[in-house]
């Protein structure tokens, strides 16, 4: 296969030109079929763009259904609407750029800087957003334009040396306002502050007080802006005409004495809030604005140069949800841009401004965002589906489509006709909603479009979001083919790395084998099998033609099977598979197994791998995948076969292990002294392939020999394993300060195996279970994956072999405790807590209890009571428990650790013990009381949730109702922590899943920055690790020292 | 620094900052065979940061204690 890389992913906007240029046909018809029950010419499923009915041909390209990939066409709008995918933008840009003259409203030296930034981060393949953001935002502060209107600048020195020259009031009154701002007009002044050469600042008030100071000043601006002369003149009604060459500038102080009017002629004028004594000034940040007329004065303070920016005056642009822009005028009013004036203003913003924007001009100029024409998807993207009834049903974009046209076609109309004002409004808007509709079905402020029968719409951008939509439904998840499904059940008898596969399943997932003269002879017995089991579905000739096998052509085919061919044969034994149970949560939740064809419905699964899958049978269903390449089977067998992955990679010690009963029938097997004569030992044995069972441990008073338990036990176990551990049921001597007895421990703890001999000890969880299993763990690094494997899958049998046989049950009659017993827990035990509880009560109530440091004396008494309370469950549980001995099958599941805690068994036979919820004694229900059962106040431990039956004796009602409120919040808290878990998860998975190990130890993302310098700072794979340790000291050092640490 | 402010480069769970000498960068960056940009980050507003007046540019490097290690090194590169 040729492979290509891909260099760089580009996005833009559609031009209009570019729409038109791809379009193979023009739609003005907003209907899709005519009268004759063909599609019509012009109309939205015209044959130009595209085929979905087979036989027919594209008008287009000519290419047949399937073949023909479809062709967009286009629609002229009769006026531009905003899209509303970029409508929030085109707020943005607007804001930020001159309502006259389009430019950024940034000076050049800051547009560079921003350039250069924004280019430095691309170069590093760096987030641009915060860059524009910013530049957004600093652009938006400038209220007026630097760039359209007669800017000029001087040198500071010609203005100090003119000001300095004028004698007159203005200018000394200049210089002394500028002086007053705490800045000087001298240059080496403006060095010495630092002054910020871009800080835009101006003089203070003009000196308006009276028409002769004002005229002075402007006089003197004007010399500066326009012309070296001026001429100006006085009317009678107090206002004054300033005119150089063709402008002319008049002033009039208006009758309202804070108001000033400005006219600049072409009949335009303003009217200026007044200071008391002069006119009033735009304060802004640094920079200063005179007003005067349309035309705004910022003087800006260069290191030598004064620049004097007499732009255009922005205004503010209000956004409203979704496509309406309105304009804030002078007077508080406002206008509202029609899409016309908005693309207007968009278009006149030059390429490098758009540019600073972070946008590309040359792949999305911002006027592309109103759009004037619209692109129409091809048939094959809005595919109608014909119902039983032979009538025709439109994809939904088809419908909205239709929507757009029929208003697009009356807007015309009603355009051409010469319509009023409000009409076309009306029209603009309603064409607005359908285009915003047609792209995007759920816009807030906005009713969606629905269907007839009241469905919303499903439009463009329903397709594309959320779980379901094109992303995260049809491309980062599909369904597959050669895979199958259904409900798992336990067989013991298989290996750990086996899938028992119903038959069913096997005939329909194939695999396809191509025939040589090697495999002639077993195909060819395949194929004429043909549809029984060990059989085939298709043959494949060497032209490429495929055959399906039926009943009268098996003969036929098998006989004319030649080298060349291939066959689609079923699934058989020893086949390699996926085999996966959601959710996939690590790595082990999808393994390679070899196939097990049987009867039955179900996939048969050795219950020892059902920890790393978190699988049980109470109605699991789990997915299996065929592999399909000969790459994929040797890369499922390297990396993924159940042999492989034993030890976890979370925490480095064997996750696969016996469960239940296997831990069960091999504590039983080998506890104790248990004798086998050679049959009993031998059928024990009978599905394990054995060569020897060893020299009898002794002969029976009969005469027989006999063999113990952990005989037979070590009959599965490799021969050179040595082992030293202390198992599940040890009781801690040495942490209790007495000494170990190891071989001759009373409880049979110490574990001792011996060049594969079971000396001591019993197996229990300790030794077999996963998560722990230290024989498990040590096969596994000793003598490697297939050993285990083999170990696993002989254990499975021999354990479950034995428990059959030996038999083994628990029955509500092992929860029973004798009366005594009984009597005892109540009379004694708990009646006795329920007196100190009620004694710490008093003692509350009197005040006389010691509050508890970082405490509060309710708190403390609620932690005493609940110790008390603790305590007391515990001790009826012990009581219990010397009556129920390792005789009884809910102890000795407890104590082997197969199923089940002490705990469960005081609750069941003793005592359930205190209820809570979070974390508290019951306190929620009524005031003062959690039922009306009990007084208000009563803080006692029944009336506080305290549960003093046991499961087996029966709860009280009002102790089923508080066991109920407990029981209930746990469910609730998995529920919310398993959601919570997963979402959790989702979003590790995608910040890290990038990340890689280099060759050189690091881990790295894909821009190959260092993330860790060394991985897990040890460099230790975990699954490869002891326990997460890269090292297992202890047992080095017993190995060859003989010393055990 | 203030009187009675202690310094946080004493607590025990601020691991060791120290701004390397340029030599001993560059060595660092011949190592894994990269550029300055390619190192874990550190801003200029870290407290440690300021506490140990790091520059922008420079790069600190973090002896910390490691669960799996013992002892760990770090390398940051200080940005604004």
């Amino acid at each position: 296969m040729r492979t290509k890389r891909i260099k760089a992913i580009k996005f833009g906007l559609l031009s209009p030109k570019e729409i038109r240029k791809m379009s193979a046909a023009k739609v003005i018809t907003a209907d899709t079929y005519g009268e004759d029950g063909f599609p019509i010419e012009t109309g939205l499923v015209n044959q130009r763009l595209g085929v979905i009915d087979p036989g027919l041909r594209c008008k287009t390209c000519g290419g047949r259904m399937g073949e023909c990939p479809g062709h967009f066409g286009h629609i002229e709008l009769a006026a531009p609407v905003i899209h509303v995918g970029y409508a929030k933008l085109i707020h943005k840009i607007l804001s930020a750029t001159c309502r006259r003259c389009g430019r950024l409203l940034l000076s050049e030296t800051v547009k560079k800087e921003y350039l250069a930034k924004i280019e430095e981060l691309r170069d590093k393949q760096a987030d641009i957003s915060a860059v524009v953001k910013q530049v957004f935002k600093e652009a938006a502060k400038n209220e007026v334009c630097m760039y359209c209107g007669d800017n000029f600048s001087i040198d500071i020195e010609d203005l100090e040396e003119e000001l300095n020259n004028n004698k007159s009031s203005v200018g000394s009154e200049l210089r002394e306002r500028i002086e007053d701002r705490g800045f000087s007009v001298s240059k080496s002044a403006v060095l010495r502050r630092e002054i910020d050469p871009e800080r835009l600042f101006c003089w203070g008030d003009v000196p308006g007080r009276d028409s002769k100071k004002l005229k002075e000043f402007l006089a003197h601006d004007f010399e500066l802006t326009w012309v070296k002369k001026a001429n100006i003149s006085k009317k009678e009604d107090n206002t004054v005409v300033i005119s150089a060459g063709n402008k002319s500038v008049e002033l009039s102080l208006s009758s309202r004495r804070d108001r000033v009017k400005l006219d600049l002629g072409e009949g335009r004028s303003y009217e200026l809030p007044v200071k008391r004594d002069g006119v009033n000034l735009f304060v802004h940040n640094y920079r200063w604005v005179i007003t005067d007329t349309d035309k705004i004065y910022i003087l800006k303070m260069g290191w030598d140069k004064l620049h004097v920016y007499c732009g255009e005056r922005q205004r503010q642009i209000k956004y409203e949800k979704p496509t309406t822009y309105r304009e804030i005028e002078e007077d508080g009013g406002e206008r509202r841009l029609m899409p016309t004036d908005v693309r207007e203003r968009l278009e006149r913003i030059p390429d490098e401004d758009v540019e600073v924007l972070g946008i590309d001009p040359r792949s999305a100029r911002p006027e592309w965002m109103v759009l004037t024409v619209l692109p129409v998807p091809p048939v094959t993207a809005r595919p109608s589906i014909t119902l039983e009834s032979g009538q025709r049903s439109e994809d939904d974009l088809t419908h909205k489509l239709v929507d757009i046209i029929r208003i697009n076609q009356r807007f015309m109309e009603n355009r051409d006709a010469g319509a009023p004002q409000l009409i076309i409004e009306d029209l603009w808007e309603l064409l607005q909603y359908h285009v915003n509709t047609y792209f995007d079905n759920e816009i807030q402020g906005i009713p969606p479009a629905r269907h007839r029968s009241g469905r919303p719409l499903k439009t463009l951008a329903q397709r594309l979001k959320g779980k379901e939509g094109r992303f995260r439904g049809s491309l980062s998840g599909k369904r597959v083919n050669f895979s199958a499904r259904t409900v798992i059940s336990p067989d013991p008898d298989i290996d750990i790395d086996e899938v028992g596969v119903p038959v069913d399943v096997a005939k329909e997932l194939t695999i396809t084998v191509t025939v040589t003269e090697r495999n002639i002879e077993m195909i060819r017995a395949l194929v004429r099998n043909g549809k029984n089991h060990p059989g085939a579905n298709y043959v494949r000739r060497p032209d490429g033609k495929r055959l399906k096998l039926t009943e009268t052509n098996y003969e036929t085919l098998a006989a004319g099977l030649d080298v060349g061919w291939k066959v689609e044969r079923h699934l058989m034994d020893g086949d390699i598979v996926l085999f996966n149970r959601q959710p996939s949560l690590h790595r082990l939740s999808i393994m390679a197994h070899y196939v097990r064809v049987m009867p039955g419905r179900t996939f048969r699964l050795n219950p020892a791998v059902c920890p790393p899958y978190n699988a049980d049978y109470d109605g699991d269903e789990m997915n299996l995948h065929v592999l399909q390449t000969e790459e994929a089977r040797a890369e499922a067998k390297i990396l993924m076969e159940v042999q492989r992955n034993i030890i976890s990679p979370r925490f480095g010690r064997p996750i696969v292990g016996g469960i239940h009963d296997y831990i069960t029938g091999l504590f039983i097997l080998t506890w104790g002294d248990k004798r086998f004569s050679k049959e009993e030992a031998l059928d024990v044995l009978r599905n394990i392939d054995i060569d020897d069972l060893g020299e009898p441990a002794g002969i029976a008073d009969d005469g027989s020999p006999y063999w113990t338990g952990k005989q037979i036990f070590s009959v599965i176990l490799p021969g050179n394993l040595n082992l030293e551990f202390r198992g599940k049921v040890c009781r801690k001597c040495t942490e209790r300060g007495l000494v170990c007895q190891k071989e001759d421990c009373p409880v049979e703890a110490y574990v001792h195996i011996e060049n594969g001999r079971l000396i001591s000890g019993v197996i229990d969880e300790m030794a077999m279970g996963s998560f722990k299993g230290m024989i498990i763990d040590r096969i596994y690094r000793k003598l490697g994956s297939s050993a285990t494997k083999e170990f696993i899958s002989k254990a499975s049998r021999l354990a479950i072999n034995y428990i059959l046989q030996a038999g083994f049950s628990f029955g509500i009659s092992d929860e029973d405790i004798p009366k005594e017993a009984r009597v005892q827990i109540r009379n004694e035990v708990i009646r006795e807590a329920e007196e100190r509880v009620k004694r710490l009560i008093m003692a509350y109530d009197s005040e006389e209890l010691e509050a508890l440091p970082g405490r509060t004396l309710e708190e403390t008494l609620e932690l005493l009571i609940m110790q008390e309370l603790g305590h007391a469950r515990d001790e009826a549980g012990e009581i219990a428990g010397k009556y129920l001995g390792m005789e009884n099958p809910g102890v000795l599941m407890a104590r082997s650790g197969a199923r089940g805690s002490i705990l469960n068994l005081t609750q069941m036979a003793a005592c359930v013990g205190q209820q809570s919820v979070r974390g508290e004694r019951i306190m929620r229900g009524y005031h003062g009381r959690t039922l009306p059962h009990f007084k208000p106040g009563d803080r006692s431990a029944d009336a506080r949730g305290f549960v003093r039956s046991s499961f087996k004796d029966g709860l009280s009602p009002t102790e089923y109702f508080f066991h109920a409120m407990g029981g209930r919040e746990a469910l609730v808290d998995t529920a919310v922590r398993t959601s919570q878990s997963g979402y959790f998860q989702r979003r590790l998975i995608n910040a890290l899943q990038d990340l890689e190990v280099k060759y050189d130890g690091t881990v790295r993302e894909t821009r190959d920055t260092v993330v860790q310098f060394v991985y897990g700072e040890d460099g230790v794979d975990p699954s490869k690790s002891v326990g997460g340790k890269s090292v297992d000291i202890d047992e080095i050092l017993r190995e060859e020292i003989g010393v055990s640490a | 620094m203030k009187k009675g402010k202690v310094s946080i480069l004493e607590h025990e769970l601020v691991p060791l900052h120290k701004v390397m000498p340029e030599q001993e960068v560059t060595e660092l960056l011949k190592r894994y065979k990269i550029k300055k940009e390619q190192l874990p980050k550190i801003k200029t507003s870290d407290p440690v940061i300021k506490e140990i007046k790091a520059k922008e540019g420079d790069v600190v490097e973090i002896t910390r204690n490691s669960r799996t290690a013992g002892k760990f090194l770090s390398y940051r590169l200080v940005t604004k």
